[in-house]
């Protein structure tokens, strides 16, 4: 049974998001860059736990970029992965990253691919969605628990306002949220055992792009708080029902 | 040529986020200058054609229940159908739960380029360019779409539901089902609760609160106000609360008319989840916590005394 996980390169959650080139590219200097969180901290770790459980043979990782990715991709190798392939190419567009992933999981014969449930960056939510059509295989959204026996998969997902339990049979593609698994630190073992573990180099594959990201913007700034004394709280329902008219 | 609409329901009910996206695919349609056309799958209590209010010109019904359980692959089957068999050239589904499952399966198969999460019109003077959320909130996306279909996610209190009088159409839809490969063995309903993503008013709690026994304070003013419940990532990390509670970066990202939060500090991670709400109410007895900085409104002082009074003054105004 093996596992393909989809990692991410996102800016680090306290990063300053500015924008550079007439608004039209993030402004990348002197951010610190990390593995998208929910790639690592529930689609990773949920694979490396079935590894050790035995489940699985073998997790293999992917993502997409150049040489810059390195870092975040030694980090999921020291946290368990037994081997990364990186596609050498820059994409923002989902489906031309998703035909990237595809490609790679049908040569590759996966039998399950998991992803988190969206970057914290580009917000996308769609490569998982998106793989999974492209190779013509179930898709299990916003996944909390996955249980594996035999070639069946039982997962419990989010749906509207409630929680879902479903059954199906591998080759499945899961985007994961929390629930999934715990977020875990790379002890030393694993650092040192990442540094010789195989990364691939690969070119894309053709495929299209959908879309385009052209403008970027930054919210206007709020006017100022208006402070209300503590002793006197009921002033503030006054000015939510009569001024801001929200109650 | 038409926008197509997918109208989510849930026990029998057109959703709040559908209303939505209801009339905001019918303003794109009069834009664009075609028909404006829903697909309501499942029976639901509202007559069909009472959906011409929301600009609906006519309502596509598929009366097949067994579809309500989400099978992505069924469900992009069946949408595809209707979206040739009309040809439509604009897809509107709303970014909730089922958007987000379906939405990424029907740009592939409908080779149809896709924008998650737009929170406004799209400008289609110069090719077709949608405004949406990235980084958290932390800031707007333009995103092109290059494709002759086109698919639109739209965030869930982003756009306001105005009614005209008209009524729609309404047709039967009879698709080719295929088996669903995913079987649901179960599903559970969180009880009574305002859901997060759609409410209008969200009262949410921190660390400040100390521990989970202290959360009546939350649920009281949120019952009163019928407003969700929501709490800040530490808050789920150590399960004072559900998880699909957590609002911020790397939780649930919402937009109500009004944001209350009670012992919440405001780390830019929480702030990317709420900033896109119209008002922000915050309650915290540091004065330097960083929230203030995007609040409207707030309070400094201890939430254990300020919450029952402000829940008791709202009970009075409420009586009134």
């Amino acid at each position: 049974m093996k596992i393909l996980v989809c990692i991410s390169k996102t800016p680090d959650t306290i990063a300053k998001v500015t924008f550079t080139a007439n608004n039209t590219k993030f402004a990348e200097e002197a951010v610190q860059w990390i593995i998208n969180p929910y790639d690592e901290w529930y689609a990773l770790v949920k694979a490396i736990e079935l590894k050790e459980m035995g489940v699985a043979t073998a997790v293999h990782l992917i993502t997409l970029g150049n040489a810059d990715c390195d870092p975040i991709i030694r980090k999921a190798l020291a946290l368990g992965g037994d081997e990364a392939i990186r596609i050498n190419v820059d994409s923002q567009d989902s489906y031309y990253v998703a035909s990237q992933i595809a490609a790679v999981a049908k040569e590759g014969n996966y039998d399950l691919v998991l992803t988190g449930k969206e970057t914290i960056d580009y917000n996308g939510s769609a490569i998982g969605g998106m793989v999974a059509a492209l190779l013509e295989w179930p898709f299990i959204s916003h996944a909390t628990q996955l249980v594996l026996e035999n070639n069946q998969a039982t997962l419990v997902r989010e749906i509207e306002g409630g929680e879902e339990t479903d059954q199906v049979q591998l080759p499945i593609v899961v985007s994961c949220q929390k629930g999934m698994a715990e977020q875990r630190i790379p002890n030393m073992k694993g650092i040192m055992g990442a540094r010789t573990k195989p990364l691939t180099v690969r070119e894309p594959i053709v495929a299209d792009s959908l879309t385009s990201f052209i403008h970027f913007d930054l919210p206007a700034a709020k006017a100022g708080v208006k402070l209300v004394s503590a002793d006197d709280p009921e002033e503030l329902v006054r000015l939510l029902h009569e001024e801001a008219k929200v109650i | 040529m038409s926008v197509l609409i997918l109208l989510d329901q849930a026990d029998g009910h057109i959703r709040k986020s559908s209303f939505e996206a209801a009339c905001y695919g019918s303003k794109l349609a009069t834009q664009l200058g075609v028909s404006s056309e829903a697909l309501v799958i499942g029976t639901v209590s509202e007559d069909l054609s009472s959906l011409g209010q929301y600009g609906i010109n006519t309502v596509h019904s598929l009366s097949e229940n067994s579809l309500s359980n989400a099978d992505v692959q069924v469900f992009t089957k069946v949408i595809s159908e209707l979206v040739k068999n009309i040809n439509a050239t604009v897809l509107v589904l709303s970014n909730n739960m089922l958007g987000k499952a379906i939405a990424p399966s029907l740009s592939v198969f409908l080779k149809a380029g896709l924008v998650t999460g737009a929170i406004d019109l799209p400008e289609t003077n110069n090719g077709f360019v949608v405004k949406k959320n990235v980084f958290g909130g932390k800031a707007f996306a333009e995103v092109g779409i290059n494709t002759a279909i086109k698919i639109i996610t739209l965030n869930p209190n982003s756009f306001p539901v105005t009614k005209i009088d008209a009524i729609a159409s309404v047709k039967p839809f009879v698709a080719t089902i295929p088996t669903a490969k995913v079987k649901v063995v179960s599903t559970k309903k969180v009880e009574g609760e305002v859901s997060l993503s759609e409410a209008e008013i969200v009262v949410s709690g921190g660390r400040g609160l100390k521990g989970p026994e202290n959360w009546g304070l939350v649920t009281d003013l949120a019952k009163l106000l019928g407003a969700a419940t929501a709490c800040s990532r530490p808050v789920s990390d150590i399960n004072w609360r559900p998880h699909h509670e957590h609002v911020g970066q790397t939780g649930l990202a919402i937009a109500p008319n009004l944001y209350i939060a009670v012992g919440i500090s405001g780390s830019i991670q929480h702030l990317a989840g709420v900033n896109r709400s119209k008002t922000i109410v915050v309650i915290n007895k540091d004065p330097e916590a960083p929230f203030f900085k995007s609040a409207d409104y707030g309070i400094v002082g201890d939430a254990f005394e300020i919450m029952p009074k402000i829940t008791e003054a709202v009970k009075k105004l409420k009586n009134k």
